[in-house]
């Protein structure tokens, strides 16, 4: 029962949070002391787009105990993806006019749209698309990554090499994708102009309404017995393999949903942000939103959530407040949590309320549930 | 029951054939024959680095051999199987080090541990059934961690742990139980109590225990094959082997 509520807690959050949000832009006069500017109503849809992101990263990290340190590829791809349709969408309404091809291609002299932008002015291509290109990608590198059985620190430098390369590769004009300057200038989506007033509430909203969908499908994943043995996995791989379990297809398909999540995450991201290029994938990303599960409380998905949010309010407070200094503070926040939160916040107040509950109970109790890991346990480090 | 007599009726549960295993050019297994019949419990001892590891490693499939078979059954040979596909065969192992799913309460890990469809598809759907509920409780029973059922597993003893593993085996219901040092960094009571879960579990299944403890070997009254070197020394009862003079040359007399 305690455990439902957690969920409900946090799908209420969510939803609640976003509808407030709406009315309070859209309702109340701006000069109301209620209402919500429109750059904050963005600025939140942009943190919920982090958040699908983080909850990725718990769900392989927290629950399969992969340290993933490339997802923010998976997130840009989706990112991209969208933004293929966002261009196309813009037509001849480009500076250069051209009814067929982007701007940035009339400028490196193309004639013609490469293949691989062939249907991306179909709205429904472009959302296969979103979840095609990182579920692939996700397969293929978890495929001979899993099966190879490299673990630990080995695969975590090879999801940073990951998104490395494909940001080397993405700067490259010739690749078709904007090269440097990525795409931007987006004029609107499915008809709607994407920087209306109403286009980004109704972005917000979707996206709230979409990470809420997310977490729920994480958190029945994780409380089946599938995620059952994830935990298992991460804890001792070798007696479930003994126990007749393949690991390496557990964690392949955990890491593709994941990746398929991060993806969606992208491509919400990128019509509320208006641009969408290669810096994406610089490695820092992945690591940062490493961080926001840390802080949050790995392996308990709705910190993953809290986490995302709160860093990302604290970055950009911060960066107005004190620019220049966001990346000592991040720094600090990640040192003082390994130190002082091991189990991040939610994790922290759900071992204060399991003690609270039951004050005999020693601290290893947090995990004496029947359900699976709501809480990471203390992990050796990979 | 005695090998020969049992060979002569049926062929063996397990034969290792000439196997030969070399790490770095160390070799951990040298021409190594073994044969288990079906229901039977074997102690395999021997000093450090006489194979015994090594030798469940192949059977289980963690280690390649460079040369030999590894057969279970009529015709299976194991070298060619990984090590999932060897436990869905019906080979259950335990670890030296107690191995248990931590996070996880008893009685999830022995529910993991219940043979039935490892694949994540199925698992996705997977509920408990009144049959496994039935099983768990009468595995819980067996290992004497009934009241510790809702505890996780990192909260037992380390005696508790090896016995939650033992019971996790059974859950599996293999026909063979490889068992490496149970009685390791037990109590005497633990060791004795050990020695006992094991008959008892060597009613149903077939078992290889690997042990350094002699006393241990004793009570379990099993026969006693001597590694040494990477092959096989002797082959007997344990008063049997303790006398000869070769196994007490290399192992006892040290």
């Amino acid at each position: 029962m305690q455990r439902d509520a957690h969920s409900a807690l946090t799908v209420g959050l969510i939803l609640g949070g976003a509808l407030l949000m709406a009315v309070l832009d859209l309702g109340t006069a701006a000069t109301s002391a209620l209402h919500v500017p429109d750059f904050v109503v963005s600025l939140v849809g942009k943190y919920l787009c982090y958040a699908m992101l983080a909850l990725a990263v718990d769900l392989v990290w927290g629950f399969a105990g992969i340290l993933t340190l490339g997802h923010a590829a998976f997130f840009a791809l989706g990112g991209y993806a969208m933004g293929m349709y966002l261009m196309r969408e813009i037509g001849a309404r480009g500076v250069y006019a051209n009814p067929h091809l982007p701007d940035f291609m009339v400028f490196i002299g193309w004639k013609e749209l490469p293949w691989y932008w062939f249907g991306s002015n179909h709205f429904w291509f472009a959302m296969i698309l979103v979840v095609l290109v990182p579920g692939l990608l996700a397969f293929v590198f978890g495929f001979l990554a899993f099966r190879s059985r490299v673990t630990g620190v080995y695969l975590s430098i090879m999801t940073q090499a990951l998104t490395y390369a494909l940001m080397l590769a993405f700067f490259r004009n010739d690749m078709g994708f904007g090269g440097n300057n990525g795409m931007t200038d987006f004029k609107d989506i499915l008809g709607f102009p994407v920087s209306a007033r109403t286009t980004e509430v109704g972005l917000m909203l979707l996206s709230a309404a979409i990470l809420a969908a997310q977490f729920l499908l994480a958190r029945w994943l994780v409380r089946s017995r599938f995620g059952q043995v994830l935990v298992a996995v991460r804890d001792a791989e070798s007696r479930t393999r003994f126990l007749g379990y393949r690991p390496e297809s557990y964690k392949l398909f955990v890491f593709v949903l994941s990746a398929v999540m991060a993806g969606i995450g992208g491509a919400l991201y990128v019509p509320q942000v208006g641009i969408i290029n290669p810096s994406e994938f610089a490695p820092g990303n992945s690591i940062e939103a490493v961080i926001w599960v840390a802080l949050g409380g790995r392996g308990t998905l709705s910190g993953a959530i809290l986490g995302a949010v709160l860093v990302n309010f604290a970055k950009s407070w911060s960066t107005t407040a004190f620019p220049g200094l966001w990346l000592y503070a991040l720094g600090g926040l990640f040192i003082a949590v390994t130190l002082f939160l091991p189990r991040g916040i939610v994790g922290s107040l759900a071992a204060g309320l399991s003690r609270l509950s039951q004050p005999s109970a020693a601290p290893l109790a947090v995990g004496a549930r029947p359900e699976p890991a709501c809480h990471a346990a203390p992990e050796p480090a990979p | 029951m005695t090998a020969g007599v049992a060979a002569a009726v049926s062929p063996p549960l397990l034969r290792l054939e000439n196997v030969s295993v070399t790490f770095d050019g160390f070799r951990a297994l040298n021409e190594l024959s073994f044969s288990l019949n079906e229901g039977e419990m074997r102690a395999v001892i021997g000093p450090n680095g006489a194979g015994k590891t090594t030798m469940m490693d192949v059977i289980t499939g963690k280690t390649r051999p460079d040369s030999g078979r590894a057969l279970f059954g009529i015709e299976t040979d194991l070298t060619s199987l990984d090590e999932a596909a060897i436990a869905r065969l019906g080979i259950g192992r335990k670890f030296q080090k107690p191995t248990v799913f931590e996070f996880h309460t008893v009685w999830t890990n022995l529910l993991l541990a219940l043979a039935s469809d490892r694949r994540p598809r199925f698992s996705l759907f997977a509920r408990q059934t009144p049959e496994e509920r039935e099983r768990i409780e009468v595995i819980l029973a067996t290992i004497r961690l009934g009241e510790q059922r809702r505890m996780p597993a990192g909260a037992l003893s380390h005696g508790q742990k090896q016995w939650l593993e033992i019971g996790m085996l059974l859950a599996q219901d293999p026909r063979l139980l490889l068992v490496d040092e149970p009685a390791a960094g037990m109590t005497d009571a633990e060791t004795r109590e050990t020695a006992e879960l094991l008959r008892e579990i060597n009613r149903v299944h077939s078992l290889v225990v690997v042990e350094h403890d002699m006393a241990f070997v004793r009570e379990l009254g099993a026969t006693v094959s001597v590694l040494h070197e990477g092959s096989l020394l002797a082959e007997g009862a344990i008063d049997e082997v303790s006398e000869n003079p070769r196994v007490i040359e290399v192992y006892l007399g040290r």
